[in-house]
């Protein structure tokens, strides 16, 4: 089991360039959509306790 | 037509379309990115000169056609802007140009990752990395460009001249590795000709692409709906619909 868990972390030899391609869109993704997704959140707040 | 067109510009009409939509997108979105995940890093077998290098395509190639779709719709719509003066065009050109230019940088980014155990070298000056290169820096112009502009109306005509002026790197890169000798492969996915890759390869590769132009549309309309709602005007109606 944990041979093949390694095996696939190792992907052939090429595991540091994959992992770090991977790594670096899910980085983008969740940024792009968490910075706009915060702010709309901070404004809803702010007008629902406006008076 | 004139009537559609100018009822999406109206921030009410606009905001309750993209909230009708975002659930969808967003369950596209995660069906497509998972399916696209699972298949590219495990179903799909190694390549037999590559082998388990290639699956940085699942990354790369999509993050490479969105720098160079995004732009087509920046085009598009700076067009649009001009012509008919849609004041949505606008916007979508203003907001798709920080989107853009994260693919573009990813793509780079990935590119070179994929480049190092390949050829041999993070970064060459070939025709494709450098025309790639010069599109992340028309992002970075335009987006400057438009931060620059004080007024909003005669901001929004000047960038999208820049914008048009700028799209003639589109087609150099498309074709890069047709008319010079590079070291980067030809495209694997042809319109108009059987793909260069087995189907079990392909398919997640088309899910990831299908994936990231959902996102694409996500992120837009949560950065549209927060300029037309909260920036141009305080309105009430945001408070009886939440």
């Amino acid at each position: 089991m944990t041979k093949i868990l390694m095996d696939f972390l190792n992907m052939g030899g090429y595991g540091f360039y994959v992992w770090s391609a991977y790594g670096c869109m899910f980085a983008f993704l969740l940024s792009q959509w968490f910075l706009p997704w915060r702010r709309w959140q901070k404004y809803l707040r702010e007008q629902k306790n406006k008076p | 037509m004139w009537h559609l067109f100018n009822s999406l510009v109206s921030p009410k009409k606009f905001f309750g379309l993209s909230n009708r939509l975002l659930p969808w997108l967003s369950a596209l979105f995660v069906l497509t990115f998972s399916y696209g995940m699972l298949g590219g890093l495990v179903l799909a077998p190694a390549d037999y000169l590559q082998g388990d290098g290639f699956r940085i395509i699942y990354v790369h190639a999509p993050c490479a056609f969105l720098s160079l779709f995004i732009y087509a719709v920046m085009a598009t719509a700076a067009v649009a802007g001009i012509v008919w003066r849609i004041k949505l065009a606008f916007l979508v050109m203003r907001h798709s140009a920080p989107i853009g230019a994260g693919f573009t940088l990813l793509a780079l980014v990935t590119g070179s990752l994929w480049g190092k155990p390949m050829w041999g070298t993070w970064w060459i000056w070939d025709a494709r990395l450098t025309s790639e290169l010069i599109l992340l820096f028309l992002y970075i112009g335009i987006m400057l460009f438009q931060s620059a502009m004080s007024q909003k109306q005669v901001g929004g005509r000047a960038t999208a001249i820049l914008v048009l002026v700028g799209f003639v790197d589109i087609p150099i890169i498309h074709y890069s590795v047709y008319w010079w000798n590079t070291l980067h492969q030809g495209s694997t996915l042809k319109v108009f000709a059987p793909s260069a890759i087995d189907s079990s390869m392909l398919y997640p590769l088309l899910a990831m692409i299908v994936a990231f132009l959902t996102y694409y549309a996500i992120v837009l309309f949560l950065r549209m709906s927060y300029e037309l709602t909260a920036l141009d005007a305080n309105h009430h109606w945001i408070r009886e619909t939440r």
